[in-house]
């Protein structure tokens, strides 16, 4: 059942067999790669009927990863809207030296290994690392502690607000701020009144992204984190935990909550696209 | 006066959000960076070459370079064909479909591993069918290879995609009037105008596989020698509280990832420039 686009002219389109051939390959392949494992997730994780699943949801241990997680998130996520915010106002809005250097900064964790992040924390924090005597000497701990992993998922997600914003704002220009200030609105007022509204879908689209990195980040977190259960234990690191003990049901049930939150995360993506027409 | 002209625009706050936006990058970022760096020179060479050059470090770099570069390939041909599919053709389900492509940036990589690995386990719904044909997934590279295809795979569609759309249909229109078939027309007049999109979703694709941890681990297998991340081989050193020799091993990672980066941003520069250029003319 596939008809070629609309207005689109009879010679710029493929035989129907070929348009067939192609959806079929491109829809199988994403069926086996995308489909398949997120449907088992939810089979697995219901497997053992309904009872067994909100039994491992109602664990004491397994609600003390979900309460980390969010506090986790609560803490990152506000921290990286501040910093996406300062960086996109002042790399759009002005004229500076070094902007690309920035900008290459700003990007840089994307391109670090999650595990390689983490390690950073343990080399700064960690028992023999650079502040680890002094920490240890004020009874202060970071690392295999709650402060390292909030410190290791703001390092990974530090970028995705920013790396939103910055187009749209680059793109937007700052006409309407100008008009504003000379009517004689103060400067707090212009960004209230006028820049905010003006980003506020992509806003919600990066800190909807930051927040589903910030809940489901693993090789950093687990880096730091030194997995002690019901302390330092997230969401995905009681995953790991309960599908290496051979506890399947469980660790899908778990994982389950998780596999919700990014499809709330697409479904939330695709609503702001398609109001702004993107 | 001079206030205002300080960023060059008439509008406040310059000060405060690149201030901001410094601080918080020299203490989140650059203070934990510059400490692979500061271990790496606390190093000697002798220390540091033993550490990076070592039998088991050459072979996880093999595996993580080989296995990225498969994946990245494979989602180059699949991402091209996924693209088109989505842009030029009209099926039921088409919008749901495209904004499922993004399920690997938003599906945490633990769930992933775990359900790649139950997926191709011997007995799991795929693995079941591959494993009488003697094709064995998890717990082997290529399960290595499966799931860097996973996490990789929403690149190339979404850097090709908006370059399909915004293909010239008078061009094809020309190729078709001029007498070209409708393959000759995509080999030489549409290809030609993705291969940069398509080179620059190649290299996010192998950057991100590159040093993938979540999403690997469950269904590698994780062998020493055979089926052993760099990541995890960096994982391992630190349990072990070899501090030293997972930095040594980190840092040629940093640096291989680094001039990744530089590549992209190149490539990002150099279409811009082409575009420009294009528009100019």
């Amino acid at each position: 059942m596939s008809v070629p686009r609309a207005g689109r002219p009879r010679a710029l389109n493929e035989p129907r067999w070929v348009r067939g051939l192609l959806i079929g390959t491109a829809l199988a392949f994403l069926g086996f790669f995308l489909f398949v494992p997120l449907v088992l997730v939810f089979y697995e994780a219901f497997k053992d009927g309904v009872a067994t699943y909100l039994a491992a949801i109602r664990e004491p241990v397994a609600l003390a990863a979900v309460r980390l997680t969010l506090l986790v998130a609560f803490i990152a996520v506000p921290v990286n809207f501040l910093f996406g915010l300062a960086a996109a106002w002042a790399i759009a809005k002005f004229r500076f030296r070094g902007k690309n250097v920035l900008i290459t900064l700003i990007d840089l964790p994307f391109s670090v290994s999650p595990v390689i992040s983490g390690m950073m924390f343990v080399l700064l924090f960690g028992a023999h690392g650079f502040f680890g005597p002094w920490l240890q000497s004020h009874d202060l701990k970071i690392i295999f502690a709650v402060p390292g992993i909030v410190l290791a998922t703001m390092f990974v997600t530090s970028p995705m607000v920013a790396r939103e914003l910055i187009p749209l704002m680059q793109a937007q220009g700052s006409d309407e701020e100008e008009a504003a200030l000379t009517l004689g609105a103060s400067g707090w007022q212009t960004f209230f009144r006028v820049s905010l509204p003006k980003i506020r879908w992509g806003l919600l689209y990066g800190v909807v992204l930051c927040n589903a990195r910030a809940m489901g980040e693993f090789g950093a977190v687990s880096v730091v984190s030194g997995h002690v259960r019901g302390l330092t234990n997230t969401m995905p690191l009681h995953v790991e935990i309960l599908y290496n003990e051979y506890q399947f049901s469980a660790a899908f049930a778990v994982a389950s909550l998780l596999a919700l939150l990014a499809l709330v995360t697409l479904a939330i993506k695709s609503a702001i696209e398609w109001r702004t027409g993107r | 006066m001079s206030r205002h002209l300080r960023g060059g625009s008439p509008l406040p706050g310059f000060g405060l959000a690149l201030g901001f936006t410094l601080l918080y990058l020299g203490l989140m970022v650059m203070i934990p960076l510059s400490t692979v760096f500061l271990k790496t020179a606390t190093m000697t060479w002798s220390q540091f070459w033993a550490a990076v050059a070592g039998p088991r470090a050459l072979a996880a770099y093999r595996l993580s370079l080989g296995a990225s570069f498969i994946a990245a390939s494979i989602n180059v041909l699949f991402g091209l064909l996924v693209a088109w599919v989505l842009e030029r053709y009209s099926f039921p389900g088409r919008r749901l479909i495209d904004a499922f492509v993004d399920l690997p940036f938003a599906l945490p990589t633990a769930v992933a591993g775990i359900a790649l690995a139950t997926v191709y386990a011997k007995n799991g719904w795929m693995g079941r069918w591959l494993d009488p044909l003697g094709i064995q997934v998890a717990y082997t590279p290529l399960g290595v290879v499966v799931a860097l295809t996973f996490i990789g795979l929403p690149f190339v569609v979404r850097t090709v995609q908006p370059v399909l759309a915004d293909l010239d249909p008078e061009v094809e229109e020309a190729a078709a009037s001029l007498g070209a078939g409708r393959w000759q027309t995509f080999r030489r007049v549409i290809l030609p105008e993705l291969v940069p999109a398509a080179v620059t979703g190649f290299v996010l694709a192998f950057a991100r596989a590159l040093g993938e941890y979540g999403s690997v681990i469950f269904i590698a297998g994780n062998m020493p020698m055979r089926s052993e991340i760099t990541p995890l081989l960096i994982m391992i050193k630190l349990e072990q509280y070899d501090y030293a020799g997972a930095t040594a091993i980190a840092m040629v990672f940093l640096i291989a990832s680094f001039s990744l980066l530089f590549l992209i941003n190149f490539l990002a520069w150099r279409r811009n420039k082409r575009l420009r250029a294009a528009e100019g003319s």
